[in-house]
């Protein structure tokens, strides 16, 4: 049982490497994305020393670093999903004795795995290269960072495998799934560090399970949250895993019992 | 005539196939406006901590960021490769496209038009409007006219980046990663220029040129002097692109041929 799901990681793994070609460009993507926030951050801080508590070194740091965990974390769980749904190959998988959603959270880990070893290293090290930033010198921050990223990746896929069964209910959830990217890149910190958000907003945000893909290992590796803070802000990521296990197999229990193949 | 008939069948059988999923037609135009709101969000933020970027208030980065909306809702609406070369190279369905009389870029932008996004335009209508109010510009007789060529030109340059990158399919076989790279570049063009280091400057006014689909244009209304000259380039950089778009399209289609599936 154990080694099929390390089989779909793996499966998963060769066929990203089949396809790399295109994570060059992936590269670039998300080496421009962080020069124009870097420019941009620049002309915003301006001769201002600090804000919302981050520096302007800091700024650098937490922006590259922000990008290069989505290039980890991204994937498109919700869009396969929604298109078994759709063409009715969800039917199979009923059928299958093995667990639909651990298959898709596995093939995410596997394309995961693929991103951070072909995108987020060669990236990151491009973007230190580039621009000023500043490594954590403590090995707290460095193992703290890496074991939140993997939190991360579990809550963005949960979230991800969320949008795509709610393809089961609503039959086309094309835009469900676009409103959840902008939210995501929105309330997860990416865009703007959720310390900057005026006092209100920033109050919603901490409330909410997004800030937990970007903004808290963001704010470990960026040195803002150090020593016990990291435990803290890890215990709040191991949380927000628990909490979205729910919705996920209750969505998925119910889902198996309306499903509504449109052709296919 | 001939061309306009057939929008008007398209437009027709558009709204029967949106009206099968109906509560997802208002989702979409939510989201849509969703995502415009996280641009704005990111104008107001940043403003409640400086108040200027490279020189522009927030009035003025409001003004671009309207102006900006205005082409980019007629190119989302009219012009959607997004998905072409998964569509109609690999299921074939360009096999289909290429039997008819119709050019055949026309045809498959029609079957993918995207009304809902026209939205966006209003919106951002309304947001030039409000913010050249908040700033103090007077309208003048030749704002209309000059917003309606701009615009235009601006959808052209769209056009053009996006069937250049689109017509690439022809050629290779996976150039997917190109699309999403533009897609993400394309809002900085909205943001003073100046702001960037030189060679992201030359980038976004030669190479890829969004600026012209943003600050460029929208800087003519403002009466932003140093832009001048590159606002009234606009058009040009419509017609060159968009021809170029257009050439490699057609020279791409020649060497089309079918996946056989």
């Amino acid at each position: 049982m154990n080694s099929a799901f390390i089989d779909f990681m793996r499966i998963r793994f060769l066929t990203m490497l089949a396809y790399r070609v295109n994570y060059y460009s992936g590269i670039l993507i998300y080496t421009l994305n962080i020069g124009v926030y870097y420019f941009t951050w620049q002309a915003i801080y301006g001769s201002s020393g600090e804000l919302g508590g981050f520096t302007a070194a800091q700024m650098t740091t937490y922006i590259a670093v922000s990008w290069m965990a989505r290039a980890f974390y991204f994937n498109n769980l919700d869009r396969e999903i929604a298109a078994d749904i759709r063409d009715g190959s969800i039917a199979i998988q009923f059928i299958r004795p093995i667990n639909y959603v651990m298959v898709k959270m596995m093939q995410g880990l596997g394309e995961g795995i693929f991103r951070f070893l072909l995108l987020m290293i060669p990236g990151m090290i491009i973007a230190i290269l580039l621009f000023p930033v500043e490594l954590p010198t403590a090995p707290s921050a460095w193992i703290g960072f890496l074991v939140m990223l993997f939190f991360s990746f579990l809550i963005n896929s949960q979230i991800n495998v969320i949008t795509g069964l709610a393809a089961f209910f609503v039959e086309n959830n094309e835009g469900m799934m676009r409103m959840k990217r902008v939210v995501v890149d929105l309330f997860s910190g990416l865009i703007i560090p959720i310390s900057l958000y005026p006092g209100w907003m920033s109050a919603v945000m901490k409330v909410l399970p997004f800030q937990a893909i970007t903004y808290l290992p963001g704010s470990v590796f960026t040195g803002r949250v150090e020593g016990t803070g990291i435990w803290n802000v890890l215990g709040i990521q191991v949380f927000w895993f628990a909490v979205l296990l729910l919705p996920m197999v209750l969505i998925w229990r119910k889902a198996r019992k309306r499903l509504f193949v449109q052709g296919g | 005539m001939y061309y306009m008939g057939l929008i008007w069948e398209y437009l027709k059988n558009y709204m029967k196939t949106r009206l099968t999923y109906r509560a997802d037609f208002w989702v979409e135009i939510l989201s849509d406006l969703l995502f415009q709101a996280t641009n704005l969000i990111f104008i107001f933020v940043v403003f409640r901590h400086t108040d200027n970027l490279g020189g522009w208030s927030e009035s003025e980065v409001l003004f671009v960021y309207g102006y900006f909306m205005v082409p980019y809702g007629i190119f989302s609406c009219f012009i959607n490769l997004w998905g072409f070369s998964e569509r109609y190279i690999v299921k074939g369905e360009m096999d289909r496209i290429l039997t008819r009389p119709a050019h055949n870029l026309f045809q498959i932008l029609l079957e993918n038009v995207d009304p809902p996004a026209l939205v966006g335009s209003f919106i951002g209508l309304i947001i030039m409007i409000f913010s050249g109010a908040e700033i103090g510009l007077v309208l003048e007789w030749w704002h209309i006219p000059a917003l309606i060529i701009l615009a235009l030109s601006s959808v052209m340059i769209y056009a053009g980046i996006y069937t250049t990158l689109t017509s690439l399919s022809f050629y290779s076989d996976a150039p997917t990663g190109i699309l999403p790279l533009m897609y993400n570049i394309q809002g900085y063009g909205r943001y003073p220029v100046t702001i960037y280091n030189r060679a992201i400057q030359v980038l976004l006014t030669w190479i890829i040129p969004f600026a012209f689909v943003g600050i460029y244009p929208a800087a003519l209304f403002l009466e932003r002097s140093e832009m001048h000259r590159m606002a009234l380039l606009t058009p040009v950089m419509g017609l060159v692109f968009g021809s170029v778009g257009l050439l490699l399209w057609n020279y791409g289609v020649k060497r089309y041929r079918g996946a056989g599936s």
